[in-house]
């Protein structure tokens, strides 16, 4: 009975995409023998398969050439220089959540790399000892006390519950890559930054596919151990067991 | 003769000694030290040769490790349904499945430095946690953390966390899935399977 009425109702609203998606976690929530860390399955499952395919065909196969073609000094470079562009949110968030000491020496990192560090190209603040910190506004969300609110993944952008989606949509409204004009430079800018994070992540991908009975599950549980450290600043208290 | 042999096997007990009261910092560190060192000098493991660099781990790095207690703590509460014998099994197939996993994530090591954290220990401790990180340009610098425990025969690691991920606990949801599915034994031939693949993969 609410299966038929789901699947209607999904039908019915799929122009509008969001409607969609807010049923089919309000729909998915109903299954009652789920993983309690995992209430949307049924909706995850399929997009993780969509990315699969995307990343198969697309961004993986850029990402290699990338990885092959780029001597590492430059690849370096990309990585500081968004890295700089990064540090001033990561300051606002550490600001936002009470860490006045670790945003003062965000926005330090921020001045020294931008001069010294040649617009962000090298991060000559690291190797004064001023470490990068890890700070987004998903965590600041969590340190406020806002709740997880169930996992998603999403195509492209990848595993991110609900506390997090929200704060990679806030984040993309504080991201300077997103303000640069003309809009062909900024999206060539958003593109770079992408295979870099992608092409970073290619060691990683063997262990995965080695490591994991259920590569699905590998991914959540390990997305979820990782937020978990995060927002406890790596020193995340113990677990029972 | 009789002396010589007292002066040797006297001299052995000093250095087992030696090694079973290695602080867990300095035991770390070695064991890394002395395993990034082999492998910056040996190109068929840059070269991804698998059976090289899990000869490697086998001999460095396994006897630090406590496969049973790794394999009760990616159970959780399953463990205990275990019968002694199956405990054994899954002890074997889960260590063969860890160390092939990241063996393999040793052969993609390129001259990343590891920074070993200050340890906070007292001297009654038998738990510590072991933290470094592994530095490399242009990326954050990734966590490394060790949890090793107090034995007689010296301190081993029990956990692996990178990134906050612990190697271990995160297979906790996948092996109770597949104990629902098919017991104890459903989840050890899951595993074995996973192996025997892998191992096919790596003889092509």
């Amino acid at each position: 009975m609410t299966d038929y009425f789901c699947a209607s109702a999904v039908r019915r609203a799929q122009r509008r995409v969001v409607g969609a998606l807010a049923l089919a976690f309000a729909c998915s929530g109903a299954v009652a023998d789920g993983n309690p860390n995992d209430p949307y399955e049924a909706f995850n499952r399929p997009m993780f398969a969509v990315n699969e395919a995307i990343d198969k065909y697309a961004a993986k196969p850029v990402a290699q050439v990338y990885d092959n073609a780029v001597p590492l000094p430059v690849k370096a470079s990309v990585g500081n220089f968004f890295g700089n562009a990064g540090d001033l949110w990561i300051g606002v968030n550490s600001a936002l959540q009470g860490k006045f000491g670790d945003a003062g020496i965000d926005i330090g990192r921020l001045l020294i790399n931008s001069t010294v560090g040649i617009f962000g190209l090298f991060d000559v603040a690291s190797e004064l000892g001023l470490e990068r910190h890890d700070e987004d506004f998903g965590q600041t969300l969590a340190v406020w006390g806002v709740g997880g609110g169930g996992y998603l993944f999403w195509p492209v952008i990848g595993p991110r519950n609900v506390r997090d989606t929200v704060g990679f949509a806030v984040g993309t409204y504080a991201d300077p890559v997103m303000y640069v004009r003309p809009v062909s430079v900024r999206n060539s800018m958003a593109a770079l930054r992408f295979v870099d994070i992608r092409a970073s992540l290619l060691p990683s991908d063997r262990v995965v596919e080695e490591a994991a009975l259920d590569k699905y599950a590998y991914i959540r549980d390990a997305y979820l151990q990782r937020r978990r450290s995060q927002i406890f600043d790596g020193r995340p208290p113990r677990l029972d067991d | 003769m009789m002396k010589k042999l007292f002066a040797l096997l006297f001299a052995g007990f000093v250095v087992s000694a030696a090694y079973a009261q290695e602080a867990p910092d300095v035991l770390v560190q070695r064991v890394t030290d002395d395993v990034l060192e082999i492998i910056r000098k040996d190109r068929d493991i840059q070269n991804g040769d698998t059976h090289k660099v899990i000869e490697l781990v086998d001999k460095k790095v396994l006897p630090h490790f406590n496969f049973s207690h790794m394999t009760a703590l990616a159970l959780g509460k399953d463990w205990r349904k275990a019968s002694p014998q199956q405990q054994q099994q899954l002890t074997a197939e889960f260590k063969t499945l860890l160390v092939r996993t990241y063996a393999n994530a040793l052969t993609g090591y390129r001259n990343q430095k590891v920074v070993y954290k200050p340890l906070k220990m007292a001297p009654t401790d038998s738990d510590v946690l072991v933290r470094t990180e592994v530095l490399q340009p242009g990326s954050k610098p990734v966590q490394l953390d060790y949890s090793l425990e107090k034995l007689e025969s010296g301190w081993k690691v029990y956990d692996v966390v990178v990134a906050g991920i612990s190697l271990v606990t995160n297979y906790r949801d996948q092996f109770g899935q597949e104990v629902r599915n098919g017991g104890i034994d459903g989840l050890i031939a899951s595993i074995a399977a996973k192996n025997k693949s892998l191992e096919a993969n790596s003889k092509k």
